[in-house]
């Protein structure tokens, strides 16, 4: 046994071929491409230290954290934060509403987006169609902050247009900060007129992308503007209308990366506006920040980074299937 | 190009009506924010009795005056924003652009490796919460402006748009340069980072509007009033109205606090940059967006 062991022992020192696989070749190649990798080193260091270092942190999520004692020093509870979580009411509703928002920005964004797109390339005045696509952008690059105080404008209960307008009719005012069933459509709304833009880009670059020859010939044999968007230009983009769909899609529970900022600043935090306005972010927000709660938010953390892997990589998946080209990874 | 140069009767019809549904959307972008613009203009007055109207009423330069003398928080918030952003925004280049060049030589043998340790973060994250604990009890960066900084140093997404774009630059370059002499992190510097201005520029650009736009961070980390970030600031001048109409007792304690066109003023204050420099940078913003959706 001894014998066996020295034996390899030594073939790990003196065989050649062991040593160039692990560490000599390694050496070797950190050694030839020396400046490359030094410059790599502070990104890849930044990234350590902001991405990976959090994971471990999801451990916390199974601890009764407290800030004294640290991540490790805390006590161990099992499942019993994430218990907390799926016992109240929050989860379902929580989690209803980030998917049904989402669902609804995706198509009836999509759905707008495409038909600008369509539209602003059938325009012969190159002009004023880059004059709209402009003007369409300008609020994606707005934050929700500032899209707040515009809503709020509008939406104020005593001082806002809309409710100068509905007095105007003789109509009664709104109190639009006080009842969440406005807030299905105002946040659908909102998000529209900020992103819409976005998608519209996109698409516009795809239709221009398309050949030139596919309406020559369409125009030859008769078809008319209506015809072409149908039978040429909309199968045409529909690799990347389904790409735009599928990423979007595994984005939903996509922390860090998704637009949440919206459903906590446009209602202004008003409690009584939650059950139409809290997502799962805004949920692990406000438990984070209102309540200093560490365990159940970082549960729900948790509980959406791993939902939301497990959406990227099928969404993933699915794209690579349908357009390889597409796909993230 | 030519059949749509000689517009028919046929044609004319339907690009009256397109052309009426880009006026009227592009009004609704429009007028919304000029509406802010004229509620910064209106005297306080006036607006008390009136509400938020598109025809000016009565108007004067109040709101700005009193945020340019009498509060200096949003001058403040002005100051530490356009820190932030500048700051972050080349620190991110930098950092971005040194990791993604190696990132797409082919003579790097873990490449891949590496690429995947970048994507990675794309897919799974540890989440708010540790990622809150790190930045405010382990490094100690509660209400320090690095806190705004440094977690933003690199951004995965960006890393990648630019390492596809050093990868579709001719080798022949970094050859020629090797073959004078130049070493490696030279060849960047002098050679490589001029060709890949139009790249840094876009990529640039979206960091620096990002920083500019970030409230959230500012409203983790820094409690001091001398560090908030203008969105922030503006995040805050928000929720405290929504607290002054609820409570009347208060108004006359709370006086020291921005009045309505004030705060729209302020508002105007946050898009202003860059709404002014829209126009000249809106070309890059185009090709960033069309880069970001194409591959990343």
């Amino acid at each position: 046994m001894i014998k066996t062991l020295k034996n390899l022992k030594n073939l790990k020192v003196n065989n050649p071929s062991y040593n160039s696989i692990m560490s000599k070749s390694f050496f070797k190649e950190m050694k030839k491409n020396k400046s490359f990798y030094i410059m790599m080193i502070p990104g890849l260091f930044v990234l350590f230290l902001f991405s990976y270092i959090p994971m471990v942190g999801v451990l916390i999520a199974f601890k009764n954290y407290s800030p004294s004692k640290g991540i490790i020093g805390s006590e161990w509870v099992g499942f019993k934060n994430f218990e907390f979580f799926f016992k109240s009411i929050d989860a379902f509703s929580v989690t209803i509403n980030t998917i049904s928002y989402n669902l609804v920005f995706l198509i009836i964004g999509l759905a707008i987006s495409l038909m600008f797109a369509i539209l602003i390339e059938q325009l012969s005045n190159k002009y004023l169609a880059s004059f709209y696509k402009s003007v369409i952008l300008i609020p994606y690059l707005f934050s929700w902050v500032v899209v707040a105080y515009i809503l709020f404008a509008f939406l104020s209960p005593d001082k806002g247009f809309i409710n100068y307008v509905l007095g105007l009719f003789g109509k009664e005012w709104i109190s639009w900060y006080g009842d969440p069933i406005y807030w299905r459509f105002i946040i659908p709304i909102s998000y529209i007129w900020k992103n819409v833009g976005y998608a519209m880009i996109i698409l516009i670059a795809g239709i221009t992308g398309i050949s030139k020859d596919y309406y020559e010939a369409a125009e030859i044999d008769g078809a008319n503007k209506f015809q072409q968007t149908v039978k040429i230009t909309i199968p045409m983009i529909m690799p990347i209308v389904i790409t735009l769909v599928l990423i979007s899609a595994g984005k939903i529970f996509y922390a860090n990366f998704g637009d949440w900022g919206m459903f906590y600043t446009l209602p202004k935090q008003s409690g009584i506006l939650l059950p139409a306005t809290d997502v799962i972010d805004t949920y692990i927000y406000r438990s984070l920040k209102d309540m200093g709660d560490f365990g159940i938010s970082s549960a729900v953390g948790f509980y959406q980074s791993c939902v939301g892997c497990v959406l990227v990589l099928v969404s993933n998946y699915v794209v690579k299937k349908f357009d390889s080209e597409s796909s993230i990874f | 190009m030519e059949k749509s140069a000689k517009p028919g009767y046929k044609s004319l019809l339907p690009n009256i009506a397109i052309h009426s549904v880009f006026l009227i959307y592009c009004l609704l972008v429009i007028l919304p924010i000029i509406m802010v613009v004229i509620i910064s203009f209106t005297d306080e007055g006036f607006l008390n009795i009136a509400g938020y109207r598109f025809i000016p009423g009565k108007m004067n330069l109040n709101a700005y005056i009193y945020i340019f003398t009498g509060n200096v928080t949003v001058l403040n918030a002005y100051a530490v924003t356009m820190l932030v952003t500048a700051a972050g925004t080349i620190l991110n280049l930098i950092i971005s652009s040194l990791l993604s060049y190696p990132l797409s030589r082919a003579e790097v043998k873990y490449r891949s490796r590496i690429s995947f340790f970048v994507m990675f973060p794309l897919l799974f994250s540890g989440g708010m919460v540790p990622w809150y604990i790190l930045i405010s009890k382990y490094l100690h960066l509660s209400d320090n402006l690095l806190a705004l900084i440094v977690p933003y140093a690199v951004s995965s997404v960006y890393v990648l748009i630019m390492r596809n774009f050093f990868r579709d630059l001719p080798d022949a370059i970094v050859e020629a340069a090797r073959i004078d002499g130049s070493g490696e992190f030279n060849t960047f510097i002098a050679v490589i980072l001029p060709l890949s201005k139009p790249i840094i520029a876009t990529v640039g650009l979206f960091v620096g509007i990002f920083f500019w736009n970030d409230w959230y961070t500012c409203s983790l980390f820094i409690s001091e009033n001398k560090l908030f970030t203008l969105q922030y600031l503006l995040q805050i001048i928000m929720n405290q109205i929504a607290f002054l109409q609820g409570n009347d007792m208060l108004r006359g304690t709370l006086d020291n606090l921005p009045s309505e066109s004030a705060r729209m003023a302020a508002c105007v204050l946050t898009v202003a940059p860059i709404l002014f420099l829209y126009p000249f940078l809106q070309r890059y913003i185009v090709k960033g967006l069309t880069l970001g959706a194409v591959k990343t």
